[in-house]
C-alpha cells in the first residue's frame, strides 16, 4: 500500500471519577510514505494522545475504545492495537520514533550522552560492539551537527543547552533508521533561533532517510514551515484537512479562519486584533452538535443540533463545517 | 542614548543583575551569573515598551528588577523623576501601587486558595482604606471590566479556563490604578486562540487607564503589534532599541536580522529565506569578551572580541550595539 | 497532563469537603472507620467497659475468653477487655498530647527556619538534627529517666524527639511555596513580609502539616506501647497496651489471649491511623504520589 499508517475510526477515552470520557472521537487519518503530515490544534483537542497511541503509550487511564491503526512495516502490514507488549517494543524505535516537547527532561539526567545512545541502539541490535555503537553514535552526532561530536558522547545532559539536547532526542530518535518519525511540538520549548534549526534539521534529515514525519504542534507557522498535508484537530475530531498550500490558500473551515485570522492579524493595519470568542473546551466537555457552534460567527440552528460529518469541500480538502457540505449535496 | 528623553515616566540607567554562584561546603561565591549586563531604556507616558529576546537572555529578570523585585547590583531607575533605587525597602512598598507586574503563568501566580473576592480585594487593602462597600464597588468595577460577573466573586482559581485566570491577573494587577506595569510573557501559557483576547483586553486597558507599560515577550509578531518602541536584547544586554516599526522594517543588529528573519511565516508558498545561526547561546555565567554576540555572529571580527560595541544611534531615535554597522 | 490537573484540583477549596473525599477513597473509608472506632473505645470507655479495669476477681485469673469476660482475664484476674478499653483512652491521650507539643514547636520552628533563612535556619535545622540523630526509643527513655516516670512526662518524651520531623516538613513546605509565582505576586503587589508570611504562606503548609500529624499519632501510639513495655512509660495500675503485653510475657503459653488482644489492638491503631495518613496524603497533596 500507498500509506505508511493508517488511523481509522480512533476513539481514545478516559475515566474522570466514574464517568468514562472521550478525549477522541472517530478520528480518521493517513500518512503516506515519505510525506511530512502536519497535526495542528490547541490543548485538549486530541493531537498528543493521537500519537501517544500510535506507539502505545497511552498513560493510564487513557486508553483506546475504538478503532484501528495500521502500519505498513517492513515485515509486512500490522495492526498496531493488537499487537502484544513484545511486539509494540519492536516497533518503537526500530519502525517508528518518537520526539518529545521538552527535551531537558526526556533525557535521564545520570547518564552520559553515550550511555543513552547505546541503549537505544543495543535493544534493537544486541550484538554490537561497544566501539560500533560509538561509532554509529558519533556518525548519528554529526549527522545531526551537534558541534564537537566526541565530547558531546560524554557529557552529561545538564552540560547541554536545550537545542543541543533536543539534536540528541532527534539522534537518539532516528539511530535505529525508522520509517515514521512523531514529533509532539518538537520546538515549542525552544527560542526561534534554535526553532529554525531544528526544523532545517529535520527537513533535510527527512530527505536524507526516507523517513516521514508526523509534526504534532499548536503553531500554524511551524506547518507551513514543514509539512506538505495538514489536519486541524479541534474538540477530538478533524475538522479540515487538506494540502498545506490549499489549506492556507483557501481555509474551509471557520475555525481554521480563526485562528489564521488571529496571527495575521498580529502586525495588521488594525490594533484590535481578530479573536475567537469564548474558551477552549477541555477535554471531553463538548457540545451537542458542532462542537465549534458557540464560538462560532456563522452558527445557525442546524450546527446547536446537529453535528456537521467531515466531507470534501474541494477535491482533496477534507471540512467539518455545514457551509461547504450543503454545497455537495446540493 | 533614548534615555535623553526627559519626558520619560520610567527611566533606567546602565541597569546591572549579577547573581552569585556558590559552590562547596562554605558556600562561598565562586561566580557571577551575568544576568542583566548593560541595559538602559526609556518608557514615556502611555507607551508601551515592548522588550524582546530569547530564553535566558535576562529580560523577566530586568523586568522584575525595574520593579526592585529583585535587587539590581547596579544601575539606577527613575520613576516619575524619582530614583527608585534609593528608596528604602518600606518606601519602594509603598510604590507598588503605582507599578505592578503581570506575571507569565496564570496557572501558578495566583494563590490556589484565595478566591477571586480575595485575589482581587488584597491590593486595595494594602494600599488604601477603603469602606466595605467602596472595596466591593471597586472590585465589582474591575470585574466587569474583564468580562467577568459578580457570581463568580467565590470561585477558586482553578475553577477557570487559562484565559480567565489571566483576566483575573490582569485585574488583581490593575485595580490599584498603577500607572505603569510590567507585564512579563502575559500570554505566552495561553492557547493561541485565546492570545488574541488577553491582548485585546491589554491593549483596550492600557489606553482607558493611560498606562505606560514594558511589555516582555519572545513572540516577535505580538511585540510588534503591541510596543511603540522596543528594545532587543542578547545575552544581558540591549542590541537594538528604536521605535517599533523602524526596527523591524530595517533592523541594523545582525542579531535582530537572523531573529526576525527566523519567525516562521503564515505562509507556507513563502518557506524560508532565513539566516539560520550556528550554535548556542554562551552561557551568562562566562559570558563572552567583548561582543556578546560575536560567537554566532556571521560578521565577528577581531575587534569584536576586543571590545564591547557601545549602543550608538543610526538614525533619530534608533541605537544599535555593533562595530559594523555600514 | 489534564489528569493531574484535575487530581490536584480535588483538594483545593470550593470542592467537596475533605471528609466527603476521604470517604469516598476506599483506603479513606478503612482508615477513617479504624480511627472512628478506637475514637469511640476511648470516649466511651466508661460505658463500653463492663468492669473497673483495676478491680481484680481473685478467683477468676487467667480465665480465656468466656460469655463473662469477653477477652479474658489476666493474672490478677483483672477483665481484659476493659482494661483494653481504657487503655485505649491512654494511648490516644498519651498520642493527642505528644502530637501536640511535637506539631506546635515544630510548626513554630519550621515557619521561623523556612521563611527567615540565613543562620537562624542554620541554627534551628542543626537543633534539629541533633534531636533526630538519636534513636527515638532511647531518647524518649532517657528524657522519661532525667524527667521521671509520669503520663505527663511520657508524652513530653515523645512530644521532644518527634518535633524534627514537624519542622521539617514545614520548613520543606514553607521553602516550597515561597519559591512560587504567586508569592513573588503577592510581594510585587506590595505586600508586608509578616501578612505573606500568614495570608499566603501559611494556608499553604497545612496539607502536608495535617498529614504528618495524623503519621506521627501512630508513631506516638506505638512509642508509648514500646516504653510502657519496657516498665518506662504508663505505670501501673493504669491500664496501658504496651504494659499490659509485658505483663503477659510470663503467661505467654497458658494464656494466649493476654497477648493476642492487646497486640490486636496496637496493630490495627497504627494500621488505621496509617492508612487515613496516607489516604489524606492523596487528598491534600497529590503531587506527592504522581
Amino acid at each position: 500500500m500507498d500509506e505508511l499508517l493508517k488511523i481509522s475510526g480512533l476513539r481514545i477515552t478516559t475515566l474522570r471519577g466514574k464517568e468514562t470520557v472521550r478525549l477522541l472521537d472517530r478520528v480518521d487519518l493517513s500518512i503516506r510514505k515519505k510525506c511530512s503530515f502536519g497535526i495542528v490544534g490547541e490543548s485538549g483537542c486530541g493531537k498528543s494522545i493521537t500519537a501517544n497511541a500510535v506507539l502505545g503509550l497511552l498513560p493510564y487511564p487513557l486508553r483506546v475504545s475504538e478503532g484501528s491503526i495500521r502500519y505498513d512495516s517492513r515485515a509486512g502490514e500490522k495492526e498496531l492495537l493488537k499487537l502484544s507488549k513484545k511486539e509494540m517494543q519492536a516497533v518503537r524505535g526500530e519502525e517508528i520514533s518518537m520526539i518529545f516537547q521538552e527535551p531537558m527532561t526526556s533525557l535521564d539526567p545520570i547518564f552520559t550522552v553515550e550511555m543513552q545512545m547505546a541503549e537505544a541502539l543495543s535493544f534493537h541490535h544486541p550484538d554490537l560492539s561497544r566501539a560500533e555503537k560509538r561509532e554509529r553514535s558519533l556518525e548519528m552526532l554529526r549527522q545531526v551537527n551537534i558541534p564537537r561530536p566526541e565530547q558531546t558522547l560524554s557529557s552529561y545532559p545538564h552540560q547541554l543547552s536545550g537545542g543541543q539536547l533536543q539534536r540528541i532526542m532527534i539522534a537518539i530518535a532516528l539511530m535505529n533508521r525508522p520509517r515514521l518519525l512523531l514529533a509532539d511540538e518538537p520546538t515549542t520549548a525552544l527560542d526561534v533561533t534554535i526553532q529554525a534549526q531544528i526544523l532545517r534539521l529535520m527537513n533535510s534529515l527527512k530527505e536524507q532517510n526516507d523517513t516521514s514525519i508526523v509534526m504534532i504542534t499548536h503553531d500554524l507557522g511551524v506547518i507551513a514551515e514543514t509539512c506538505e498535508e495538514v489536519a486541524v484537530f479541534y474538540a477530538g475530531q478533524i475538522v479540515e484537512q487538506a494540502e498545506v498550500t490549499e489549506l492556507f490558500a483557501r481555509t474551509a473551515h471557520p475555525y481554521t479562519q480563526g485562528l489564521l485570522r488571529a496571527v495575521t492579524s498580529l502586525g495588521g493595519a488594525s490594533r484590535m486584533l481578530y479573536t475567537i470568542p469564548g474558551i477552549v473546551p477541555p477535554g471531553g466537555q463538548w457540545l451537542q452538535g458542532c462542537r465549534f457552534a458557540d464560538r462560532c460567527d456563522r452558527c445557525t440552528e442546524r450546527c446547536r443540533r446537529e453535528m456537521p460529518a467531515l466531507t470534501e469541500a474541494a477535491p482533496g480538502h477534507l471540512c467539518r463545517c455545514f457551509l461547504h457540505s450543503e454545497e455537495v449535496e446540493a | 542614548m533614548n534615555g535623553g528623553r526627559d519626558d520619560a515616566l520610567l527611566r533606567v540607567e546602565h541597569l546591572q543583575v549579577y547573581f552569585p554562584v556558590r559552590r562547596g561546603l562554605m558556600r562561598r561565591v565562586t561566580g557571577h551569573v551575568h544576568a542583566v549586563e548593560d541595559v538602559s531604556f526609556s518608557v514615556r507616558p502611555r507607551e508601551v515598551f515592548g522588550l524582546v529576546g530569547e530564553s535566558g537572555c535576562g529580560k523577566t529578570t530586568a523586568g522584575a528588577a525595574v520593579l526592585r523585585l529583585i535587587e539590581p547590583t547596579g544601575g539606577r531607575i527613575f520613576f516619575k523623576g524619582q530614583e527608585l533605587s534609593a528608596l528604602s525597602e518600606e518606601a519602594m512598598r509603598g510604590k507598588r501601587r503605582d507599578m505592578q507586574l503581570i506575571f507569565q503563568n496564570p496557572y501558578s501566580s495566583l494563590n490556589p486558595r484565595m478566591n477571586v473576592w480575595k485575589l482581587l480585594s488584597e491590593p486595595l487593602r494594602v494600599h488604601f482604606r477603603l469602606s466595605d462597600a467602596e472595596l466591593r464597588a471597586r472590585v465589582l468595577e474591575m470585574l466587569a471590566r474583564i468580562g467577568m460577573t459578580e457570581d463568580q466573586l467565590e470561585r477558586y482559581p482553578h475553577q477557570f479556563s487559562g484565559g480567565q485566570k489571566q483576566r483575573i491577573s490582569i485585574a488583581r494587577a490593575l485595580i490599584t490604578r498603577p500607572s505603569f506595569v510590567v507585564a512579563d510573557e502575559p500570554v505566552s501559557a495561553l492557547d493561541v486562540s485565546i492570545q488574541a483576547q488577553i491582548l485585546n483586553l491589554m491593549m483596550e486597558l492600557q489606553q482607558e487607564m493611560e498606562l505606560s507599560m514594558v511589555f516582555i515577550s519572545h513572540d516577535l509578531n505580538v511585540v510588534r503589534h503591541i510596543s511603540a518602541s522596543v528594545g532587543v536584547m542578547y545575552l544581558g544586554s540591549i542590541m537594538e532599541l528604536g521605535d517599533t516599526e523602524a526596527v523591524y522594517r530595517h533592523p541594523v543588529h545582525p542579531y535582530t536580522q537572523a531573529l526576525l528573519s527566523a519567525v516562521p511565516a503564515h505562509d507556507p508558498t513563502r518557506k524560508s529565506s532565513h539566516i539560520v545561526l550556528e550554535g548556542d547561546v554562551p552561557n551568562p555565567a562566562s559570558p563572552p569578551s567583548g561582543c556578546p554576540f560575536r560567537t554566532r555572529c556571521p560578521r565577528c571580527t577581531a575587534l569584536c572580541a576586543e571590545q564591547k560595541p557601545a549602543l550608538t544611534e543610526t538614525e533619530p531615535g534608533h541605537f544599535a550595539a555593533c562595530h559594523h554597522i555600514a | 497532563m489534564k489528569k493531574k490537573e484535575i487530581i490536584i484540583n480535588r483538594a483545593l477549596p470550593g470542592n467537596e469537603s475533605l471528609l466527603r473525599q476521604l470517604w469516598a477513597d476506599p483506603m479513606g473509608r478503612s482508615g477513617l472507620i479504624g480511627v472512628g472506632l478506637v475514637i469511640l473505645l476511648a470516649v466511651f470507655a466508661p460505658w463500653i467497659a463492663q468492669y473497673d479495669p483495676a478491680k481484680m476477681h481473685a478467683k477468676e485469673k487467667l480465665l480465656g475468653p468466656c460469655a463473662k469476660y469477653w477477652f479474658g482475664t489476666d493474672h490478677f484476674g483483672r477483665d481484659v477487655f476493659s482494661r483494653i478499653v481504657y487503655g485505649a483512652q491512654v494511648s490516644l491521650e498519651v498520642g493527642i498530647v505528644a502530637v501536640g507539643i511535637a506539631a506546635g514547636f515544630g510548626y513554630l520552628f519550621g515557619l521561623i527556619a523556612g521563611f527567615f533563612e540565613g543562620k537562624v535556619e542554620t541554627a534551628i535545622m542543626m537543633a534539629m538534627d541533633v534531636i533526630f540523630a538519636f534513636p527515638s526509643i532511647l531518647l524518649a527513655l532517657f528524657i522519661v529517666s532525667v524527667l521521671g516516670t509520669s503520663i505527663l512526662n511520657t508524652m513530653i518524651a515523645i512530644g521532644i524527639v518527634n518535633i524534627p520531623v514537624f519542622a521539617r516538613t514545614v520548613r520543606a513546605s514553607v521553602k516550597t511555596v515561597k519559591s512560587t509565582d504567586y508569592i513573588a505576586n503577592a510581594r510585587s503587589i506590595g505586600l508586608t513580609k509578616m501578612k505573606i508570611l500568614f495570608r499566603h504562606v501559611t494556608p499553604n503548609v497545612m496539607a502536608p502539616f495535617t498529614v504528618q500529624a495524623t503519621l506521627a499519632l501512630s508513631g506516638a501510639i506505638l512509642t508509648e506501647a514500646s516504653m510502657s513495655f519496657l516498665g518506662l512509660g504508663i505505670q501501673p495500675p493504669n491500664p496501658s497496651w504496651g504494659s499490659m503485653l509485658s505483663d503477659a510475657r510470663k503467661y505467654m503459653e497458658r494464656a494466649p489471649w493476654l497477648v493476642l488482644f492487646p497486640a490486636l489492638f496496637i496493630i490495627l491503631t497504627i494500621l488505621s491511623f496509617n492508612i487515613l495518613g496516607d489516604a489524606l496524603r492523596d487528598v491534600l497533596d497529590p503531587k506527592l504520589k504522581l
